[in-house]
């Protein structure tokens, strides 16, 4: 069996608002990425993408807080750490995070290699400039970006490279696992097509070891993961390989989602696009039941009653739903 | 907009300036109530006398009653307060000079000094090395001293309207109060007079009141042109704001400042009122709003909420006041206020180079800091009559940064923390 | 089909030039297009392309640099406030951004009376105004009661696209131009957002214009796609043609970017 690269067993966080209520984004997450494996997270906006992709680094500052769960690191436990000790050794070496939006927060007056100068000197701060500069150019051949880029300004890239660099910023120390939060989404499809390339080729030479993708954009899930967990209202939904949560999803809400494809290929413009009524519930008080009943066509009364666990279905399969695997296809079935 | 009102009153800057800048203006309003002389009124005779309760002597003695206190420490206060420990020093060194061994002086012993100097004290002569004023020096040490162990009390007398004789009418003794409540005229001088005896702490609430003034009128004027220069230029574009950029710039590579001087110059003193400076400030420091306003309505005019208006079919004036004035409301707000507190300090400044407003009517805080200036208060150490105009000018600019701040916190929560 | 039925909107030679000396942008270059009464037109580019310069001069919200615009065959006249007026009477848009396509100081009332009031519906008693919004808020699944006296940065993005919907369906313009209305929500929200608009246009049968960068989406709704590139129209005809058998190679690049999930995603053309 190979090697797991980041186990996470329960693991919930929550946020404390100014109004000082609890909003539990994420809740009961356990997940395991194997060597050279991507893990697509998908879901719609709210759902909690972003907070699992921050709570999985295990450093956690206010609005966001630790409430339970354990997370390992290529073997090592990084649960219970001080915070200052998860930044100087886990972050950026073990895990490194490219957060949503990334490339438009840069500080507009700083240089690329200024940012590659601050992740390098976090962790080791006796580096000079020319060592500095020699570790970026290094990188930059590494990942097949251009030298120049480096004395240039923010602005002074295209989006696409933008966002490119931000890349080469986040993995400055060639960390194991790499969470890339809508890396792409901003872009247009061909820089979109030049920054999956460039993550593809940094798994593919193992210079990071495993990864993990968000977007709601699925068909491009589809194309990068190897695994994709569905999430809804904080909770993961459904966990299948790819092909499988897009050609035979499980969860109706995985359903109702892979419904929403559309891609420019022969045969897709006959097909009906099934939109999902109403709006995900409230995370401040989710419901009791099956946090997706509101909004469910095959919604019964037992699934409003008490929380639904995750079922397994064989090695690599698990669902969150209170009928059956046949139950679930027979009423697909039907429905078509 | 109340929920705006609202936060704005939760952020605790906006809320510490606003208090102080009320209370300044409670000052400015009340204080006149109850002090109701002109603040220009030159009451004392002479220069800088230093705050404290003045008590008038003439009614002191007059007061209809007397009370007569035993008190122990009343001689060793009285000695002190008019000879010195400084005084004791200098008199030894005097004394010394002129002849008299140093180990028979005993300065603590008082009676022994005053013997040895009342023998030996010539107020004519000059010790070698001594300077003239050194000589003045002890010439008023020696007026100040006499009589300082008398037990006599001080005798008191009338003229006599026939005569033309003294005749006693009768003793001050040492050990005579009057109760300060039978005093007629007891007069507060907080912050004592300045150079031409003019009460200081009247002068100070006016002269915060009229610049106050002129700041809001130069902040009214500098916004009300910015914000239509930037509005024109940024709404409509084009020629408009070609030739208002164009203006705009020159004023820029001008500084301000000078040009403010050069105004105030050009206008002869007499016909620079308060309002006329105000007036100058503003129309000299609008610049910046109108570029600021410019940049904000620029960027304003291609969002879709205002394409989305002009699609239903609003005019351009209903665009304007909807659309976009509501979204620079708070920019505006910010820009005027740190135009009021600039325009104090430019009033400030001008009347420190003797630019101000006359000098004739109302004081200023700047034209107070130009008479300190000029009267040499600070080489003086008279620290009454330009200290409390500083941090008069601080405290009003601060509290007005203060708001800015509180106001920018609530209006960018990029800034919260 | 298409060019049975008349002429709604066209244009020949549109040009759209920005800025001028060093700061010269040609953001649409002389364009021709005729899009027919009650077809499906999609626009597709990548950004920077001039889609929405193009869809400001067809709304009449700029001016055009060169070229002439007909509407209904007519040379399109919109040279004073009235007659600009009388022209948004028959065409309307919904944004990009739904964040910044509303004023944030107006409540959403406010938005759906003014297209009351644009249809001449001023006089109405109060009563029926309200009827007219509360259909006009049903259509998109929303509840008038719930939102009135609501501001609309309460709202989600989502939530505020539909309202852009129900806006259009209170002011039932002949030409609806759609400015990329899905970019900034999630792909689930998307088939709802979608769902409405076709509706919409079953229902009024408007002639509907796409502007997007989703070529999967033009693909999914439309009759006619024009291919847009630095500003020139390289490519157009129906979205089988265009799509499933693109001819220049600007296309067939843009076409080969999108991640599919029948096919191979190529990534080794980048
Ligand atoms: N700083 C915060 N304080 C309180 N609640 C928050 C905060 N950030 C996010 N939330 C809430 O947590 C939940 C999950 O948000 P999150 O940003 O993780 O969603 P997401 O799935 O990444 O969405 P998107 O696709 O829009 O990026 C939402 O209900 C959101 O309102
Ligand atoms: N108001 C404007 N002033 C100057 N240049 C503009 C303006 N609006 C758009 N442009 C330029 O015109 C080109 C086309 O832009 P746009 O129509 O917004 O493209 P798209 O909608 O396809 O992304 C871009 O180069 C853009 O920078
Ligand atoms: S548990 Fe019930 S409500 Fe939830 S998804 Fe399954 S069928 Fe629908
Ligand atoms: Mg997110
Ligand atoms: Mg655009």
């Amino acid at each position: 069996m190979a090697r797991v690269m980041l186990e996470v067993r329960d693991l919930t966080t929550k946020y404390i608002t100014r109004y000082k209520e609890d909003v539990y984004a994420v809740d009961h997450v356990s997940l395991r990425i194997e060597e050279g494996k991507t893990l697509g997270i998908a879901g719609e906006s709210g759902c909690g993408k972003s907070t699992l992709a921050l709570s999985l680094m295990g450093y956690y500052f206010p609005p966001l807080h630790y409430t339970s769960g354990e997370i390992i690191i290529d073997g090592q436990n990084i649960t219970g750490m001080k915070p200052d000790d998860v930044r100087k050794s886990i972050l950026g070496r073990e895990i490194a995070y490219i957060p949503q939006a990334a490339m438009n927060a840069l500080n507009p007056t700083r240089k690329i290699i200024d940012f590659i100068g601050d992740v390098v000197r976090a962790h080791e701060p006796g580096w000079n400039k020319q060592m500095v500069y020699d570790h970026a150019r290094s990188l930059f051949a590494t990942l097949g970006l251009p030298a120049e880029v480096l004395q240039k300004y923010p602005v002074e890239l295209s989006g696409g490279m933008k966002q490119r660099t931000v890349i080469a910023v986040a993995v400055t120390l060639s960390p194991k696992v790499l969470i890339a939060d809508e890396p792409s989404s901003a872009l247009d499809v061909t820089s979109q097509k030049m920054v999956i390339k460039m993550l593809r080729d940094m798994m593919n030479s193992g210079f990071i070891k495993a990864m993990i993708f968000i977007t709601h954009e699925l068909p491009l899930l589809y194309n990068v993961a190897d695994e994709i967990m569905v999430m809804y209202a904080g909770q993961i939904v459904e966990h299948a390989t790819a092909k499988q949560a897009v050609f035979d999803p499980l969860h109706p809400y995985s359903k109702g989602l892979m419904g929403s494809i559309i891609v420019p290929e022969s045969g897709l413009r006959n097909v009906k696009l099934t939109a999902i009524p109403g709006v995900p519930p409230n995370l401040k008080n989710p419901p009791a039941g099956c946090r997706f009943a509101e909004r469910c066509k095959y919604v019964k009364a037992e699934c409003k009653v008490t929380s639904v666990p995750l079922y397994e279905v064989g090695y690599d399969r698990a669902y969150r739903c209170v009928l059956t695997e046949t139950e679930l296809r027979r009423v697909y079935q039907d429905g078509e | 907009m109340k929920h705006t009102i609202n936060q704005v009153f939760h952020s605790g800057k906006f809320v510490v300036g606003f208090t102080i800048l009320m209370t300044t203006l409670f000052v400015v309003f009340v204080y006149p109530l109850f002090i109701k002389e002109p603040p220009l009124q030159i009451i004392g005779q002479g220069t800088f006398f230093p705050p404290g309760l003045y008590v008038n002597t003439y009614d002191t003695i007059n007061a209809p009653t007397t009370y007569t206190l035993n008190l122990s420490d009343a001689e060793a206060r009285r000695i002190a307060s008019r000879l010195s420990q400084d005084d004791r020093v200098a008199m030894q060194e005097w004394l010394v000079a002129f002849g008299i061994p140093e180990d028979e002086i005993d300065i603590e012993n008082t009676e022994q000094l005053l013997t040895q100097w009342e023998a030996n004290y010539d107020p004519n002569l000059r010790l070698p090395g001594m300077t003239f004023a050194r000589q003045r020096y002890f010439q008023r040490v020696n007026a100040s001293i006499d009589g300082l162990l008398s037990t006599e009390g001080a005798i008191i007398a009338a003229r006599n309207a026939e005569t033309g004789e003294l005749e006693e009418t009768g003793v001050v003794k040492l050990t005579d109060f009057a109760n300060i409540n039978d005093v007629a005229n007891v007069r507060l001088l907080p912050l004592g007079t300045d150079n031409f005896g003019r009460d200081i702490s009247t002068q100070l609430v006016a002269a915060a009141g009229v610049s106050l003034l002129i700041g809001l009128v130069a902040g009214l004027i500098a916004t009300s042109i910015g914000l239509v220069l930037g509005l024109m230029a940024g709404y409509i574009g084009g020629i408009v704001d070609d030739s208002i950029m164009f203006v705009t710039n020159l004023f820029t590579v001008i500084p301000t400042f000078v040009l403010l001087i050069l105004i105030s110059f050009s206008i002869s003193q007499d016909q620079r009122g308060a309002i006329t400076i105000a007036i100058v400030i503003g129309f000299t420091s609008w610049v910046w709003t109108a570029r600021a306003v410019r940049s904000q309505v620029f960027s304003l005019r291609n969002r879709d909420h205002v394409n989305l208006s002009k699609l239903s079919g609003h005019p351009v004036p209903r665009i304007i006041f909807a659309d976009i004035l509501p979204y620079i409301a708070s920019y505006v707000v910010m820009a005027f206020i740190l135009q009021v507190s600039s325009a104090i300090l430019a009033e400030a400044s001008l009347s420190i180079l003797g630019l101000g407003p006359r000098t004739t009517e109302t004081p200023t805080l700047g034209l107070m800091m130009n008479w300190a200036m000029i009267y040499q208060a600070h080489i003086l150490g008279k620290w009454w009559a330009y200290m409390p105009v500083l941090l008069t000018i601080a405290l009003i600019t601060f509290s007005m940064n203060l708001m800015n701040t509180g106001l920018d916190q609530v209006f960018n929560p990029a800034l919260r923390d | 089909m298409a060019s049975k039925t008349n002429l709604c909107l066209s244009g020949t030679g549109v040009t759209k030039v920005f800025g001028f000396g060093r700061n010269r942008t040609l953001a649409v270059d002389h364009v021709d297009f005729a899009f027919h009464e009650g077809e499906i037109i999609s626009i597709v580019g990548e950004s920077g392309s001039g889609k929405t310069t193009l869809a400001k001069m067809l709304l009449g919200l700029i001016s055009t640099t060169e070229g002439e615009i007909f509407f209904q065959g007519q040379k399109r006249d919109i040279s004073s406030g009235k007659k600009k007026k009388e022209y948004w009477k028959n065409i309307q848009a919904i944004f990009q951004d739904p964040f910044s396509a509303y004023n944030t100081f107006h409540k959403i009332d406010a938005v759906l009376l003014d297209c009351i009031k644009l249809r001449g519906g001023d006089r109405l008693p109060k009563e029926e105004k309200v009827k007219l919004m509360t259909e006009a808020c049903s259509f998109v699944n929303l509840k008038f009661a719930e939102l009135t006296n609501k501001y609309p940065f309460e709202l989600s993005g989502g939530q505020m696209q539909r309202l852009m919907i129900a806006r259009i369906f209170l002011l039932k313009p002949k030409i609806l131009i759609a400015d990329e209305p899905t970019s900034m929500i999630d792909a689930c929200s998307r088939a709802t957002i979608l769902d409405y608009l076709m509706k919409l246009r079953d229902e009024t049968g408007m002639t509907l214009i796409f502007i997007t960068h989703d070529i999967g989406l033009a693909y999914y709704v439309s009759d006619t796609v024009y291919i847009m590139e630095h500003g020139k129209f390289v490519e157009s005809g129906t979205a089988d043609a265009v799509i499933l058998r693109p001819q220049e190679p600007y296309t067939r690049r843009l076409i080969s970017d999108v991640p599919k999930i029948y096919e191979e995603w190529d990534l080794s053309t980048v």
